[in-house]
């Protein structure tokens, strides 16, 4: 394997790498550790200048503060309400389309797939303008069905390209043995492939939760009341209501980042094989 | 009618499975890129009637002091974020061992790309702030006299693209440790037996067969430099004095902020944005393409 | 079961009784983005409002002050409701010229409103006619720290030669000697308003902002060199920095003076100053002999085109405009009232100061970014922040201001 396995160096190359890993990490999370300490430092140590010594307390009251104070609550709950429907709306019509593209051919198959491919890498501002029309006109504007509707169907690009490879790479005997069996389509779809697609579900339903949640552009140009707006754009408008209220703005971003991380944590093999599909030939 | 289906459903059925997923495709993704395209050509401020103007919106974007910084910026911005893609082989391969903990290692260095860029924003914006910023003090320190890079137009694009590579780097690393993964341990026996080591087997054994991996992690990349909407937005507004304008940010500015409302002439930007990433996007298009057609 | 049917009979009976008194009840729909505090003080006078006025139930509908600003563009052509808030000068002129506020010119002659409100008219006449009622300003000028002052020993200015000259003393010091925020901007339009209304005049500054004079005019360029005068003054880091962390630096004695409204006393006494340290100026004259006009961002309420209850709306207007009415919720806002006959809190020394410099000023600017229509406002704010920053562009920047001119007042 590259590079040379460590175990066949020299032990002080061990040693070395050993007490590297450690360090590089550190550094490579820093900003992270910062705000993280940050969101327990109390506000009098920020009133009094104390910003990098030790916290004179662990000021746990800085997370209820910003749940009670604030509405970063609503924030998250607004973004359950987005990310949730989305997920289940794109997984399920990229698991239609993907099916589509995988098994069948026909002429126009390779144009459909690119275009579903190249539209997932429009510049969003392109889309902007008459998108917000079209929800405007829908009556869906500030709401979460407006946001959870274009969320959905621009994920279908990418679901649709991931959904696809999948298919394509299971093995085609099984849908050929059902087919001479006289199985119609729709019954292969459901019984016979869908099954063996769990894995790719459960990998694209973890990706799509991540960049939902995470979105910020479509949410702070579908949404505009703290009634609707999810926790990326509640954070930037929360950020104009902490002003060197720093201490509160790193509990809230802490808060903000969690359900994604924690997602990540839980589900991380899924996530990677979501993303590195077609890393890998 | 059920035998019309039985005998004809191999050849409608891809349709009928496109269907849903096709028509929100093209109702929210196709036919937008068409309108934006046509309302380039009008000036309308989303509230009047729109009143066709011809190529006024583009002969106005020309003289336009603001586009060209963006246009500048949005250079910077792929040139430098092309540095995630050499970053993060190198970190996939420094975590390639198989020591103990390393899975969490490697969960950890991927951290950053699960935040919101909202949050990874945030935290490069307090990173930097003057006076109390770790960065700030840490310049102060080394210099005498602290830098507020976000103040300043020499260098805000440099801070914020430095906060942008940050979870940039980690998804090129996840795409080539799962690459690393897969590399065919005899050719590299077969190196190593021949005397190949340190860079000569990376550039001759190991890079080839990342060729996947490199061309996915170059798309992601490329896309994200050109998409850098967020950070812009919450680090800087485009400040100081739209000194770190970027494509995207500029075009929201014009059509929805509360400073402008010209729809039409953000719609010319977008079309500029639009165009300068469809030629990346042919270029990877016809790449696929061609993969696809070999097989 | 003869008593249910009975009783069933009787009580729709006394339903269809009471529906008949609610369809007496006329409603008003009114749409606003009121803060906390003055959503209080609002629902207060809404209450008021009813109580002489049983027949009139009024729904409020309030919105986040942000999203307020794009949903005005929604609601005013779908769904509008009886009542909007906004904003006077150039920044209700859209909604004016669009045809999608009501001309309410009948309220004010009606009312005596001509003479009441009268420092605020001009302010809300387009075309000679009135197209809302005002019913809140609040005044800037410089607030200052007493104690910064008594550290560099210097007094407070009365002219704005003694400001500069005072400027190098708190150099000297350590102190910076004007401080200010300029991340989001705004705040520094606030210098430049009255830097040019103090050395060129009130109707200037009108036909500056309303794009009838050139950006490269001398007479800008002479209001730039007055503050030139005071940049290397200035707080450092201002464009990294926003209006509260100025605040701070005001609070810690590190800067003497801010050029601000009215709503940073609250901020400023939170840090922990008192009347004793917190002073109040107005700003200081420079071209000797000019009347004194003042910058007040005013608040007013406007009847949308589409408004269903044009009567009461109009009756509503005429009640917010009432000077007894404009001293209660005043006093509950923490501002000012626009009516010339209301009364304010003689104890609070900087509410007392703004309404004897606002009653008796000249005339009231809007701020840069309301008097400016919205691109022009933008641009010359970052046209103020660079000038700022980089002083030696000046020529540059207004040749930029001046093109920018050239295509939006169209």
């Amino acid at each position: 394997m590259f590079p040379r396995p460590i175990e066949q160096t020299r032990p002080l190359t061990q040693r070395l790498y050993t007490i590297a890993l450690p360090v590089a990490l550190i550094l490579w999370l820093f900003p992270l550790l910062g705000v993280a300490v940050t969101s327990l430092r109390p506000a009098s140590d920020l009133a009094q200048g104390n910003y990098f010594g030790v916290p004179s307390y662990i000021a746990f009251e800085n997370y209820v503060s910003v749940f009670r104070d604030s509405d970063l609550g609503r924030y998250m709950l607004n973004s359950l309400k987005v990310t949730i429907p989305t997920v289940i709306g794109a997984v399920a019509l990229s698991c239609l389309t993907g099916f589509a593209l995988g098994i069948y051919k026909f002429r126009s198959n390779l144009l459909v797939f690119f275009l579903f491919v190249a539209g997932n890498f429009v510049p969003f501002q392109i889309l902007m303008v008459p998108v917000r029309d079209l929800t405007l006109n829908l009556g869906m504007y500030n709401s979460w069905t407006g946001l959870a509707m274009f969320h959905i169907a621009f994920q279908t690009g990418f679901c649709t390209l991931f959904m696809r490879n999948f298919i394509k790479a299971l093995p085609f005997e099984l849908i050929e043995a059902a087919r001479v069996e006289g199985v119609s389509e729709i019954r292969i779809f459901w019984y016979v492939v869908l099954p063996l697609m769990k894995p790719a579900i459960a990998a694209l339903s973890v990706l799509i939760f991540t960049f939902i949640w995470n979105d910020f552009f479509w949410a702070t140009v579908l949404t505009t009341t703290k009634e609707t707006q999810p926790i990326t754009a509640g954070l930037s408008s929360l950020n104009g209501q902490w002003v060197a209220a720093w201490h509160l703005v790193s509990a809230g971003s802490i808060l903000a980042a969690l359900p994604p991380v924690l997602m990540f944590f839980l589900m991380q093999k899924h996530f990677i094989a979501g993303l590195t599909l077609g890393a890998v030939k | 009618m059920s035998s019309y289906w039985k005998r004809n459903q191999l050849r409608i059925a891809p349709w009928l499975f496109l269907a849903p997923g096709a028509i929100m495709f093209l109702v929210y993704v196709i036919m937008p890129v068409f309108q934006s395209l046509s309302l380039s050509f009008y000036d309308w401020d989303g509230l009047g009637t729109k009143t066709y103007i011809g190529t006024a919106n583009y002969v106005e974007l020309m003289d336009d002091d603001a586009f060209y910084t963006s246009l500048k910026n949005n250079v910077i911005w792929l040139v430098l974020y092309l540095l995630a893609v050499p970053a993060g082989l190198f970190i996939a391969i420094f975590l390639n061992q198989t020591v103990r903990g390393i899975r969490i290692y490697k969960s950890l260095f991927f951290f950053p790309f699960v935040i919101s860029q909202v949050v990874v924003g945030l935290m490069f914006s307090w990173f930097y702030a003057p006076n109390f910023g770790l960065f700030y003090k840490v310049i102060e320190f080394v210099t005498g006299n602290g830098v507020a890079i976000l103040a300043d137009e020499r260098y805000v694009t440099y801070g914020i693209i430095a906060a942008g590579l940050w979870p940039q780097i980690a998804y090129v690393m996840i795409l080539y440790i799962t690459g690393l993964n897969n590399i065919a341990p005899d050719q590299v026996e077969a190196a190593r037996l021949d005397g190949a080591k340190g860079l000569k087997m990376l550039w001759y054994v190991i890079l080839p067969q990342l060729r996947p991996a490199t061309f996915i992690a170059l798309v992601v990349t490329v896309i994200g430099a050109l998409r850098s909407f967020d950070l812009v937005s919450i680090m800087t507004d485009g400040g100081p004095y739209g000194s770190s304008r970027v494509l995207s940010f500029y075009m929201y500015e014009k059509a929805l902020s509360e400073y402008g409302f010209r729809m039409g002439y953000g719609a010319a930007i977008a079309v500029v944005l639009f165009a300068i990433m469809m030629v990346f996007i042919s270029g990877f298009i016809w790449k696929m393409w061609r993969d696809e057609t070999e097989r | 079961m003869t008593y249910l049917k009975t009783g069933a009979v009787a009580f729709a009976a006394a339903l269809l009784m009471s529906g008949s008194a609610f369809a007496q009840t006329r409603a008003l729909s009114y749409n606003a983005d009121f803060d906390p505090t003055p959503l209080a003080a609002f629902q207060a006078l809404i209450a008021d409002f009813e109580a002489e006025n049983p027949d009139i139930k009024v729904t409020l509908n309030n919105f986040d002050h942000e999203g307020y600003k794009t949903a005005i563009r929604n609601f005013l052509t779908a769904d509008s409701p009886d009542l909007a808030n906004w904003y006077a000068g150039n920044r209700m002129a859209p909604f004016v010229t669009s045809g999608q506020f009501q001309d309410v010119s009948d309220v004010w002659t009606e009312n005596g409103l001509d003479d009441q409100l009268a420092s605020a008219k001009a302010s809300m006449t387009i075309d000679g006619k009135q197209w809302g009622v005002p019913y809140t300003y609040y005044q800037w000028g410089i607030y200052y720290n007493k104690d910064a002052y008594k550290a560099a020993g210097v007094e407070v200015p009365t002219t704005w030669d003694g400001f500069v000259e005072n400027c190098a003393k708190f150099q000297a010091a350590g102190i910076d000697c004007l401080t200010t925020g300029s991340k989001a901007l705004w705040p520094i339009a606030g210098i430049f308003d009255y830097l040019n209304m103090r050395t060129n005049g009130y109707e200037f500054h009108m036909d500056l902002t309303a794009g009838k004079v050139a950006w490269t005019d001398d007479k800008v360029k002479a209001t730039f060199a007055e503050w030139a005068k005071v940049v290397p003054f200035t707080t450092e880091n201002h464009a990294a920095i926003d209006w509260q962390d100025a605040a701070a630096l005001l609070v810690q004695g590190k800067a003497a003076n801010y050029v601000m409204g009215n709503f940073a006393v609250a901020t400023f006494k939170e840090g922990g100053m008192t009347n004793d340290n917190l002073g109040f100026m107005v700003f200081p004259e420079i071209t000797a002999g000019l009347p004194r006009a003042e910058e007040a961002p005013t608040d007013t309420i406007h009847i949308p085109a589409g408004a269903k209850n044009v009567a009461d709306a109009k009756k509503f207007l005429a009640f917010v405009a009432r000077a007894d009415v404009q001293t209660k919720l005043n006093s509950a806002l923490g501002q000012l009232p626009t009516n010339k006959g209301a009364t304010v809190d003689a104890a609070d020394p900087f509410i007392s100061a703004g309404f004897e410099s606002l009653s008796s000023a000249y005339a009231l600017a809007q701020f840069f970014d309301r008097d400016a229509p919205a691109e022009m406002a933008k641009a010359g704010m970052e046209g103020f922040q660079e000038f700022m920053v980089k002083p030696d562009r000046l020529d540059a920047i207004l040749e930029r201001l001046e093109k920018a001119r050239g295509q939006i007042y169209k």
